[in-house]
């Protein structure tokens, strides 16, 4: 050491003498603000080490902050996630709740206006085999279920109990291959429904001089002493003309909208065929909240006089079943519908109810199925919307 | 000691010897100088491009031969110069300090009792002392200076001319080996 500063004493001494003038120069120099130069160069000095020390330090920082937040984002992201899945399947879980309260309304409505006595039913299970059509519904012999009973919807016919247990039933869909039922239309041509096994039914044995039309609706026409008669089918899909009997394809109303709960009609009534399909029919109203505008329209209450002239007919005709001793919508097998002959003349003595006759499903057909009937199914028929005000 | 007057480098470690001044020639002459700097121009304006403590640098460093030597002349007299003037403590001496170290260098390495070598190196130690003075303006104290390069080249050759003069003088104050 000693040797190397003795060999460049000269450039070392020199240096040193520069280094001291410089500190010299530095202290006693100012720049035009009246700041020492010493503080200028050493702030220029430092700067440039401090800010690429400040950026390499920013840049670390700033690179594992990122990173650390990153990895934050990640599990955040799948909270998240998580949290909308959960959020999903509770908007689902609502919108099947809903759902479910808007069908059990309208099973509500459609029973209470319906003829028949009906049974509500869920549909819990399928049944097995990749080709049969078939469901399990959550009541049995116990709730009054007996094998061949018609199962329906507001929306049309869902098929019939193929086997009856103490706390389910299994029920047959009209898709089903081996399902039949008899069935007509609003122009009188009759035929037997046939599953297929696909989404559409077809209608065999349909006369060739029979008139059907594609979206014509077809009704139960009665004659399988299962569905009673005027419960909507579907609508024709195709009609191919064919010797002896056209080949028409019908589309089934009672499946569309799913199958959840249904209606087991424990003893069916005979009704006409509708006027109306069944999504044309009158929509419901209901009632305005008290204290609404007088002038507002208020729903016509049965009975009321002042109503249309419907509504009037209605409360006639009800009257003089009501007079007979007719319970309507209880309507006890073999029970004897209301004689309308007698509106207008002095109400008879009731008269007492039949025991042990024929079911109406079974029977023929009335040939004058009274108009309040007729009207609520064609109103009820539709689903939630039909129901009379 | 003889010198040769055909031959610019030196040919031997006796030629090269340094020649010894007293001390109070060290001491007297750099104050003169600094005197005549800051004093005759006030009387005599035309004066103030004589770079008298330069050039006495340059004297003492080519003569004395050894760099210490003239880095430190230098650095005094370029420190008393700065005391003396506006300038910040430093740019005088800093400048003066390289002049008297590369001076020293030069004359190891040559033959400085030439006249036309006296008056080669004390224009071009001029030049090197304004260009570094200008460098260090710039770069330390940030001042706008110009460089007048003709001007410089001007005075570079009159302040030589000078230099061979005083250089002649100041070798009468010698000592005699």
């Amino acid at each position: 050491m000693e040797s190397l500063l003795n060999r460049y004493r000269n450039i070392t001494v020199l240096l040193l003498v520069i280094m001291a003038q410089l500190v010299l120069l530095a202290v006693s120099a100012k720049n035009d603000q009246d700041v020492r130069m010493i503080r200028v160069w050493t702030v220029t000095a430092v700067t440039p080490l401090a800010r690429i020390i400040e950026g390499v330090r920013g840049g670390g920082s700033g690179f594992l902050h990122n990173y650390v937040l990153l990895h934050d984002t990640s599990a955040e992201n799948k909270k998240l996630q998580a949290e909308v899945d959960k959020l999903r399947l509770e908007n689902t879980f609502l919108k099947n709740e809903l759902n479910t309260a808007e069908r059990a309304k309208a099973l509500q409505v459609f029973q209470a206006h319906s003829p028949s006595k009906m049974l509500g039913a869920t549909i819990f299970g399928i049944g097995a085999g990749s080709n049969a059509k078939v469901v399990l519904a959550d009541r049995g012999t116990v709730n009054g279920v007996q094998r061949g009973m018609a199962v329906v919807t507001p929306d049309g016919i869902v098929g019939k109990v193929v086997a009856a247990y103490p706390m389910a039933s299994q029920v047959q869909l009209i898709t089903d291959p081996e399902f039949a039922a008899g069935v007509m239309t609003k122009g009188g041509a009759r035929g037997t429904l046939k599953g297929q096994g696909t989404p559409q039914c077809r209608i065999d044995y349909v006369p060739f001089e029979d008139k059907v039309d594609v979206g014509e609706w077809v009704y139960t026409s009665g004659d399988d002493r299962i569905f009673p008669r005027g419960f909507a089918v579907g609508q024709v899909r195709s009609v191919r003309a064919a010797q002896p009997f056209k080949e028409v394809m019908v589309e089934p109303s009672g499946l569309q909208r799913g199958l959840e709960d249904v209606l087991i009609i424990v003893e069916g009534v005979h009704q006409d065929i509708p006027d109306t399909p069944p999504g044309l029919q009158p929509v419901y109203l209901a009632p305005p909240p008290p204290g609404a505008a007088p002038n507002s329209v208020q729903p016509v209450q049965p009975g009321n006089p002042g109503g249309t002239e419907a509504d009037r007919l209605e409360s006639a005709y009800k009257a003089l079943g009501q007079a007979q001793g007719h319970d309507f919508g209880d309507n006890r097998p073999g029970e004897k519908p209301p004689d309308y002959t007698k509106l207008g003349q002095p109400a008879a003595p009731p008269a007492p109810k039949a025991d042990g006759a024929v079911p109406p499903a079974t029977g023929a057909p009335p040939k004058n199925p009274p108009p309040d009937a007729v009207r609520r199914s064609n109103q009820a028929g539709g689903g939630p919307g039909g129901q009379v005000p | 000691m003889t010198y040769s007057g055909d031959r610019l480098l030196l040919s031997s470690q006796r030629e090269g010897q340094e020649s010894r001044f007293r001390g109070w020639v060290l001491v007297v002459v750099p104050l003169l100088a600094l005197l005549f700097q800051v004093y005759v121009p006030l009387f005599f304006q035309f004066l103030g491009f004589l770079e008298m403590p330069l050039l006495v640098v340059l004297y003492f460093a080519i003569m004395r031969r050894t760099q210490i030597s003239g880095l430190m002349i230098g650095a005094l007299v370029g420190l008393a110069q700065d005391s003396l003037s506006k300038n910040p403590l430093g740019m005088f001496g800093i400048d003066k300090t390289l002049v008297g170290y590369f001076a020293a260098s030069v004359g190891m390495k040559i033959d400085v009792e030439n006249g036309m070598v006296r008056l080669l190196l004390c224009f071009l130690f001029y030049a090197f002392h304004q260009f570094f003075y200008w460098v260090m303006a710039r770069a330390l104290l940030s001042q706008q200076v110009a460089l007048d390069l003709p001007r410089t080249a001007a005075l570079g050759l009159l302040n030589a001319i000078v230099g061979v003069a005083l250089f002649a003088f100041l070798d009468k104050l010698r000592e005699r080996a």
